[in-house]
C-alpha cells in the first residue's frame, strides 16, 4: 500500500501537449476516480502512473520513491483494462500466474496466492479453462483477479467496466468497491461514466482537456462544484443553466442574490419543484414529459428560448404548450461567472 | 413473432442450366491444367522406345519406374552423373536454414515494429518495403562482391543469407500487419506483467501467432525450394541445389534426350510445393486473411 504523488505532470505527443501540469496527492488507501469527457486524458494520466507512457516532464511518485525511471513492472502497480486482456492462449490459472512466474515467485507462493485471489472474486470452478470459453462478466473477474495476486501497492483500472452490459456493471461495481473494503489499497480507476465515479470514489478527479477541473469526495462535487463544467459533468440529467434575463422579474429576490449579465445560475433538475406563478424563479412551455414511473422528466422550454429539464415526482397535469412555473430552495441554486465559468461564492 | 416459413431442405435441382455452364466451364479449366501433369505422369513411366511412337496422350503399355529411379540416382548433370538426389539434399541444406532464420528475423522485426515503436521506426520499415519493389537482378552483383570479400562466395551460407535478405522485406510486412491486429492492451498488460521484450515476444506473442507462421512457412518453403537463380549464382557448383541440377539435366546438350528422365526428374522437384500446398491450402487462407484487415 502507498501513497501517490503527482508534481506538474505532462505529457506531449510529438508538439501536441495532452496532460497540460497535473498535480494530485492521493493517500494511502483512498479510492480515487478520474472521470472526464472522452479525450480529457485520464486514461494517458493512468498510463503514466503504470509507466505504460512516458512522462514528458513532472514527476510521478508511488510511496517516497520518484518511479518516473522504473519499469511498469517494478512499481509494485497492477492493471485491469477495458477489454480485459486476457491471454487468449494460457488458461485462468496461468494467466493470474504470469505475473507472479515474471516476478521468479516460488511455485509453492504461486499457486497459494491464485487459489486464494481466485477464491475472492470466485472464479476457482473457472481455473482451468481459457478465457474464450468465459462470459464478460468471468473474464473481467479474471482480470482482476491477475491483478490482485500481484499484491500490488497501486490498483490502476482503465474503465474496466465499458465492455459489459448494464446489469452486470452494477454487480461488478459492486464487488470492486466490495474489493477495495476488503484489500484497502490505493485504488485509481478511470471511467467516464459518473455513476460509477459517484458510488466508487472517495475522491474524484475532473478532468478536461488535459487539466484537472476539480478535486473532492463526490458529494463535494455535486454540492459545491467549483465551475460550470464541473457542475454540467456531475449530476444526471445535467444542471440547468439561465442567464439573469432566462429567469422571472422576482428571480433575484426569490433567490437572495443579485442577479446581472455577468452571471449564470445553475439549477439541478431534481431541485427545481413546481410552485405558483408568485414564487417562480423560472417559467417556461411544457414541450416533452417523460414519465418514468418512479419520477419524472419534464422538458420546457423559457421565453427567451433556453432549454431546461425538471425532475419531478409527479408530471404536471397540464396540457402540453402550456407555462408552467418553477421554484427552487436558495441555498441549491448555484452562481457562477458567465466568462470564466468559476463558482461565486 | 412466427410467420409460416417452409421447413425441410430446400428442394435443388442438380441439372439446372446453371450447374450445368458452372460444373461444365470447371471441368473444362481443370482438364486444361491438369493436361500437361497428364503427360508428365505418363511419359515418365514409358520407356524410351514407347515414346519414340509419338502417341503423347497414351497410357504406358508397360509401366516402368526406370526413369524415375535414373533421375533420382544416376542422371548425369554435366561432369557428375549422381542423379538428383545431390540436389535435393543440397536443397534441403539450403531451405531449412534459410526459412528459419528468415522467419526468425522477420517475426521479431514485425513485432518491434508493431509494438516496440522507436524514434523513426515507420522509416525503417518504408525503406525495408522500398526494398521489396526493386528487382533483385540489379543486386545480384554488388551481392556477389560483398560475398567475396566476406569469404562466403560459392557456399552454402551464401544462398542461405541472400534468400534471408530477400524474404526480408515480405515476411516483415506480413507479421508487423499480423501483430498489428493484436490488441494492445494484451501487450501494455504483459508489460504491467513485468514481461520484456522477448517475454512477451515468446510467451505470449508466439503461441498467439501460429496461423501467419504457417503463412510464412509456406511463402519461404515454396520460395525458396523453386529458386533457380540465386542458387545458380551463389552456391557453388558443388552445391547446387534441385532446380540448378534438374536443369542441367534437362538441358544437357549431349546423348539422347531422355524425356522419361527428364519427366521424372521434373515431377521429383516439383513434389514438395505440391505437398505442401495440398497440406496446408486451408491454413494459408485463414492466416493471410488474418492479418490482411489491418495496415
Amino acid at each position: 500500500m502507498a501513497s501517490l504523488t503527482l508534481r506538474d505532470v505532462r505529457k506531449n505527443y510529438g508538439d501536441i501537449q495532452v496532460v497540460h501540469g497535473v498535480d494530485l496527492d492521493i493517500v494511502d488507501g483512498e479510492f480515487v476516480v478520474f472521470v472526464g469527457p472522452s479525450g480529457c486524458g485520464k486514461s494517458t494520466l493512468l498510463r503514466m502512473i503504470a509507466g505504460l507512457e512516458e512522462i514528458t516532464s513532472g514527476s510521478v511518485c508511488i510511496g517516497d520513491t520518484e518511479v518516473n525511471d522504473v519499469a511498469a513492472s517494478k512499481r509494485g502497480v497492477s492493471m485491469v483494462f477495458q477489454t480485459y486482456a486476457l491471454y487468449p492462449h494460457m488458461t485462468v490459472y496461468k494467466n493470474m500466474a504470469f505475473g507472479l512466474k515474471q516476478a521468479k515467485t516460488p511455485r509453492k507462493e504461486i499457486d497459494e496466492r491464485v487459489k486464494a485471489a481466485a477464491e475472492i472474486l470466485q472464479i476457482t470452478d473457472y481455473l482451468d479453462r481459457v478465457p474464450r470459453n468465459l462470459s464478460g462478466g468471468q473474464r473481467q473477474r479474471v482480470a482482476i483477479g491477475r491483478a490482485i495476486v500481484r499484491d500490488p501497492e497501486v490498483f490502476l483500472f482503465d474503465e474496466p467496466l465499458s465492455n459489459l452490459d448494464a446489469a452486470l456493471r452494477v454487480q461488478t461495481r459492486k464487488e470492486i468497491a466490495r474489493l477495495h473494503e476488503r484489500l484497502e489499497t490505493t485504488m485509481i480507476y478511470v471511467t467516464h461514466d459518473q455513476v460509477e465515479a459517484m458510488t466508487l470514489a472517495d475522491k474524484i478527479v475532473v478532468l478536461r482537456d488535459g487539466r484537472i477541473e476539480q478535486v473532492g469526495s463526490p458529494i463535494d462535487l455535486y454540492e459545491r462544484p467549483d465551475n460550470a463544467f464541473v457542475a454540467q459533468f456531475i449530476g444526471s440529467p445535467k444542471m440547468n443553466f439561465f442567464n439573469a434575463d432566462d429567469l422571472t422579474v422576482d428571480a433575484g429576490g426569490l433567490l437572495g442574490r443579485e442577479l446581472s449579465a455577468d452571471r449564470q445560475v445553475g439549477m439541478r433538475p431534481e431541485h427545481l419543484m413546481l410552485t405558483d406563478p408568485a414564487n417562480a424563479v423560472v417559467e417556461g412551455t411544457l414541450e416533452l414529459v417523460e414519465n418514468l414511473g418512479e419520477y419524472a422528466l419534464v422538458h420546457l422550454r423559457t421565453a427567451t428560448g433556453v432549454e431546461f429539464i425538471a425532475k419531478t415526482e409527479k408530471p404536471p397535469q397540464v396540457p402540453k404548450a402550456s407555462t408552467v412555473c418553477f421554484g427552487i430552495a436558495a441555498e441549491l441554486a448555484h452562481f457562477f461567472d458567465a466568462n470564466s465559468g468559476l463558482r461565486l461564492a | 413473432m412466427h410467420s409460416v416459413e417452409p421447413t425441410g431442405r430446400k428442394p435443388r435441382r442438380v441439372l439446372s442450366t446453371r450447374n450445368i455452364i458452372l460444373y461444365g466451364f470447371l471441368i473444362v479449366a481443370a482438364l486444361y491444367w491438369l493436361l500437361p501433369l497428364y503427360v508428365m505422369i505418363v511419359t515418365s513411366l514409358k520407356g524410351m522406345p514407347e515414346i519414340r511412337l509419338g502417341n503423347v496422350f497414351s497410357p504406358p503399355v508397360e509401366v516402368t519406374f526406370a526413369p524415375w529411379v535414373k533421375a533420382w540416382d544416376s542422371a548425369c548433370t554435366g561432369l557428375y552423373c549422381e542423379g538428383l538426389k545431390v540436389g535435393f539434399w543440397n536443397s534441403v541444406q539450403i531451405l531449412i536454414p534459410s526459412v528459419i532464420v528468415s522467419i526468425a528475423i522477420a517475426s521479431v522485426n514485425g513485432y518491434a515494429l508493431s509494438f516496440w515503436r522507436f524514434k523513426g521506426s515507420e522509416f525503417f520499415f518504408t525503406v525495408l518495403l522500398f526494398g521489396a519493389f526493386i528487382p533483385y537482378q540489379i543486386m545480384i552483383y554488388p551481392l556477389v562482391i560483398i560475398l567475396r570479400e566476406l569469404h562466403l562466395f560459392s557456399t552454402l551460407w551464401a544462398v542461405i543469407i541472400v534468400h534471408t535478405i530477400f524474404g526480408m522485406p515480405i515476411l516483415t510486412l506480413l507479421f508487423r500487419n499480423y501483430f498489428a491486429s493484436v490488441p494492445a492492451e494484451l501487450f501494455k498488460a504483459a508489460r504491467v506483467d513485468g514481461a520484456g521484450f522477448w517475454r512477451i515476444f515468446l510467451q505470449i506473442m508466439l503461441p498467439m501467432s501460429l496461423p501467419i507462421f504457417v503463412v510464412a512457412i509456406i511463402l519461404q518453403v515454396t520460395g525458396i525450394w523453386n529458386d533457380f537463380l540465386f542458387g545458380v549464382i551463389y552456391a557453388g557448383t558443388r552445391n547446387f541445389p534441385m532446380t540448378v541440377q534438374l536443369n542441367n539435366i534437362v538441358n544437357s546438350s549431349q546423348g539422347v534426350k531422355e524425356y522419361n528422365v527428364n519427366m521424372a526428374a521434373t515431377l521429383l522437384t516439383g513434389l514438395l510445393p505440391l505437398v505442401v500446398y495440398f497440406i496446408s491450402g486451408k491454413l494459408f487462407v485463414r492466416g493471410i486473411a488474418a492479418g490482411a484487415v489491418k495496415g
